[in-house]
């Protein structure tokens, strides 16, 4: 196959080839493979992949369209690879980092030492969008806040990996990075053979288990559901995919009533009673007589069963404290403090919009720079610089000073690349990792993650609402 | 199992069911009209109209065609890829998907496929154009299509309360689109009303529409008779779409749901289901024809409805002390349900 012949790094970190355009070892057997496909095969295995996520509603839905529209998450059949030495590095660094926030939870939501002690500007908790003060003194089943965590890593121009930020109240994409290996292990079978890559299908007996151990009841097998907003959530697909892996209901807020503080669902043999909850929907819509009146996706009463122990919620309520992309910035500093540890992932360099001189340098700077609201997510309320209009940029310039508290600003990392199918050939497209981290008995990393791929020649948004894409990612033994 | 999702799986098969149902009704009825010579506005009337008084949407047909100028064309839009009706075949389908969607997790990956596949399809360019130049291999793709929906869930489904609860909706609805398409005659106007030599060819176009003549045949000689086809397809013991067979099922599925043993009833709906089958098991078509056949057909299907809303009151509506909670409505999900529903993950 000559798809790879005219392949060019363009001077970024590619994933496959190193500077002189040698191909680097943990990729050269996966080449060979490649090269050995004849085109028509190729694109033959590729629109099958296709087939079989559009057949198995492997979907997001386009919302506001009168025929109900799908479409699917576009999927790269290239693999991202990721030897087994430089995954154990990733491992312990996530690993760290999923302690050290949830002591920081714990702590937040209870002494605050973290910010007697002056590490962390009380003010910038206080003002954050997703801090839930009412909680304060309230203990959550195994003093566990983020069972699962998804942090993006991205790798800058010599191939480090940076967190880019820490997702940890709803992650999704799990379910694409399982479907995305069958997908490829049906299409491409060849391509696996003796290469020793680590399986992924271990995820949902992981979350499940997980779920079990947060249960507040110790007697029998603890009841478990998985609590969505509905059909028309764009990640419907993997809500339904990961109960039926788990074994697990799928329920809605109107299958769940609350009666003398105890959780119990809706079924034809009459109420059961529920004892934890894998909740897909915000802490917003969670329960009406609490949070927002109008949630009709919510379930009444839920939270004072939370309140009185009588049901476990992952993640707990409240963790988006710790996603705010201001705090994010606090991270290092809340691994050094709680463990005495060095992170062993960096950050991307932050500016906080809030900080005189940081502001200042970032008014100044703002077509280089990427600018983000604290709590978006989706790729939604950013700016990139380099690619922006005057507009677009006066428009943020005069945001970020109506509002400081709720912008960063960090410079343009230019993501690595992954060869890449695009019209017949292979090209470099940038690309991201999402890692799924599981908390619960003990920490469990699927080996690997969602790799996202920007398919926009040079764009460096990954999100699928933005036109990305995703591919299969190997861990190697 | 959840009260929704019984609700959901007993709505999906009965869409499906419906949408199989239709395409051999619109079919059959489409070449019946090829044996006819030309017929003008008023003839046409006279023979669509009894089929969509049978499908008991007439009304609805009504507003959105009043005037017959466009014949059958519009009929046969209107009952299969009109969106605007919500019991077109194409609606079915669509509603039986939605349906599936919402209990993804409780099929198997092969039902859920194929469900998925007819849905792309009808909704397709291909499907679009085979309806426009081959109506005839349309209508069987989506017989075929059901079919292979029932036999990968028979195949793939324990037989657990969810397969009961689907195989309940099938059987009352087959039930019930086996009333309705027998209750054709009772719409024709006095000019219509078959006589020998034109009555044959009604009667046979009834069975087919059950698609039933291959077995009435196997029992009963000679031509179709008001008296044979009655007999056969509200009393047979064999025939899977007779009422006698189905009521009988939607009694076993009734009773499995509940343990409650046969012959004895703990609700409404085992209650009517069970006073049904006896009156099934002992009665007679002599019986059915002095006392009228429509008044009996309308009765049967009055107590389908009573059997179906019993199903509802005792399963799937389940009675709570709990907080009141926002009303969310049922049917069609307002733009606002819709918006919270479409919140933005992580």
């Amino acid at each position: 196959m000559r798809m790879f012949e005219a392949y060019e790094a363009d001077g970024f970190f590619d994933e496959m080839f190193a500077a002189g355009g040698e191909v680097r070892p943990h990729y050269r057997a996966l080449l060979e493979r490649f090269t050995g496909l004849a085109p028509d095969d190729f694109n033959a295995r590729r629109a099958a992949c296709d087939q079989h996520f559009l057949r198995q509603g492997v979907t997001f839905n386009v919302y506001h369209d009168d025929r109900g529209t799908e479409r699917i998450f576009p999927f790269d059949p290239v693999p991202r690879v990721i030897p087994g030495a430089e995954w154990e590095h990733l491992e312990a660094g996530l690993t760290q980092r999923i302690i050290a926030l949830n002591l920081f939870l714990h702590d937040i939501y209870h002494e605050q030492h973290i910010l007697r002690d002056g590490i962390i500007p009380r003010f910038y908790i206080e003002e954050a969008k997703h801090y839930r003060p009412e909680f304060r003194g309230m203990n959550v089943p195994k003093d566990i806040y983020i069972h699962i965590c998804g942090s993006d890593l991205i790798r800058g121009g010599d191939g480090t990996y940076y967190v880019l930020e820490d997702n940890g109240r709803c992650p999704s994409g799990a379910s694409y990075l399982l479907e995305n290996r069958n997908a490829l292990k049906r299409a491409f079978p060849h391509l696996f053979e003796s290469l020793g890559v680590r399986p992924v299908d271990t995820y949902p007996r992981e979350l499940l288990e997980m779920l079990h151990h947060v249960s507040p009841h110790r007697e029998g097998e603890p009841v478990c559901v998985l609590l969505t907003p509905g059909c028309y959530n764009s990640a419907y697909f993997e809500h339904c995919y990961l109960a039926r892996e788990m074994g697990i209901e799928i329920v809605e807020g109107r299958d769940l009533v609350v009666m003398d503080d105890f959780v119990y669902m809706r079924t034809t043999k009459g109420l059961v009673r529920v004892d934890v909850i894998y909740r897909r929907i915000d802490d917003d819509f969670l329960d009406p007589t609490v949070f927002r009146k109008d949630s009709v996706l919510g379930v009444p009463g839920i939270m004072r069963a939370y309140q009185a122990g009588n049901v476990a919620l992952a993640n707990a309520v409240g963790t988006g404290v710790a996603d705010d992309k201001v705090i994010y910035y606090f991270v290092p500093k809340i691994i050094e403090y709680y463990l005495g540890q060095d992170p062993i992932l960096p950050n991307v360099p932050t500016y906080l919009a809030s900080e005189d001189s940081d502001r200042k340098y970032i008014l100044e700077h703002l077509p280089e720079l990427v600018v983000k609201a604290a709590n978006e997510s989706g790729g939604y309320g950013m700016l990139m610089g380099p690619s922006a209009t005057q507009e677009e940029i006066a428009a943020f310039h005069d945001k970020i000073i109506e509002d400081p508290r709720n912008f960063i600003a960090q410079p343009v990392v230019s993501l690595s690349r992954s060869p890449t199918y695009c019209d017949g050939i292979m090209e470099g497209r940038h690309i991201d990792l999402r890692p799924y981290i599981i908390y619960g008995d003990d920490v469990k990393i699927v080996p690997g993650g969602l790799t996202r791929v920007a398919l926009k020649k040079g764009s460096l948004v990954v999100n699928s609402s933005q036109g990305g894409g995703s591919k299969d990612t190997w861990v190697l033994k | 199992m959840l009260s929704r999702v019984a609700n959901s799986l007993y709505w999906m098969v009965r869409y499906i069911e419906r949408a199989d149902n239709l395409s051999r009704l619109i079919e059959v009825n489409g070449q019946l009209l090829l044996d006819h010579e030309r017929l003008d506005s008023d003839r046409l009337r006279a023979f669509w109209k009894p089929i969509i008084l049978s499908t008991g949407d007439e009304e609805l047909f009504g507003e959105l065609y009043g005037a017959w100028e466009e014949g059958s064309a519009a009929v046969i839009r209107f009952l299969t890829d009109d969106r605007r009706n919500p019991n077109s075949i194409v609606s079915s389908i669509a509603q039986a998907r939605e349906n599936a969607r919402m209990v993804r997790d409780q099929l198997s990956e092969e039902l859920w496929e194929e469900l998925n596949s007819l849905y792309l399809f009808i909704n397709s360019r291909e499907g679009e154009q085979l309806l426009a130049n081959d109506p005839t291999r349309f209508y069987e793709t989506i017989r075929r299509a059901t079919f292979t929906f029932h036999g990968i869930a028979a195949a793939s489904i324990s037989r657990s309360e969810a397969w009961e609860f689907m195989d309940l909706g099938r059987h009352l609805e087959r039930a019930d689109k086996t009333t309705r398409f027998l209750d054709i005659t009772s719409f024709l106007p006095e000019a219509e009303v078959p006589t020998n030599g034109s009555a044959t060819f009604h009667w046979t176009a009834i069975l087919r529409s059950c698609g039933a003549l291959g077995a009435f045949r196997a029992e009963h000689r000679g031509e179709p008779t008001e008296e044979s086809v009655v007999s056969f397809l509200v009393f047979s013991r064999e025939f899977p779409r007779s009422v006698r067979y189905c009521v009988e099922r939607i009694d076993r599925n009734l009773h499995r749901i509940s343990g409650a043993p046969r012959g004895t009833y703990s609700n409404e709906a085992e209650r009517v289901s069970g006073r049904l089958l006896s009156e099934l098991s002992y009665g007679s078509t002599d019986e059915i024809l002095a006392g009228g056949l429509h008044a009996y057909l309308d009765g049967v299907q009055e107590r389908f409805n009573s059997i179906g809303a019993g199903m509802f009151r005792t399963y799937i509506q389940v009675r709570d002390t709990g907080d009141e909670r926002p009303p969310i409505p049922a049917a069609s999900m307002s733009s606002v349900v819709a918006w919270q529903m479409a919140q933005q993950q992580q």
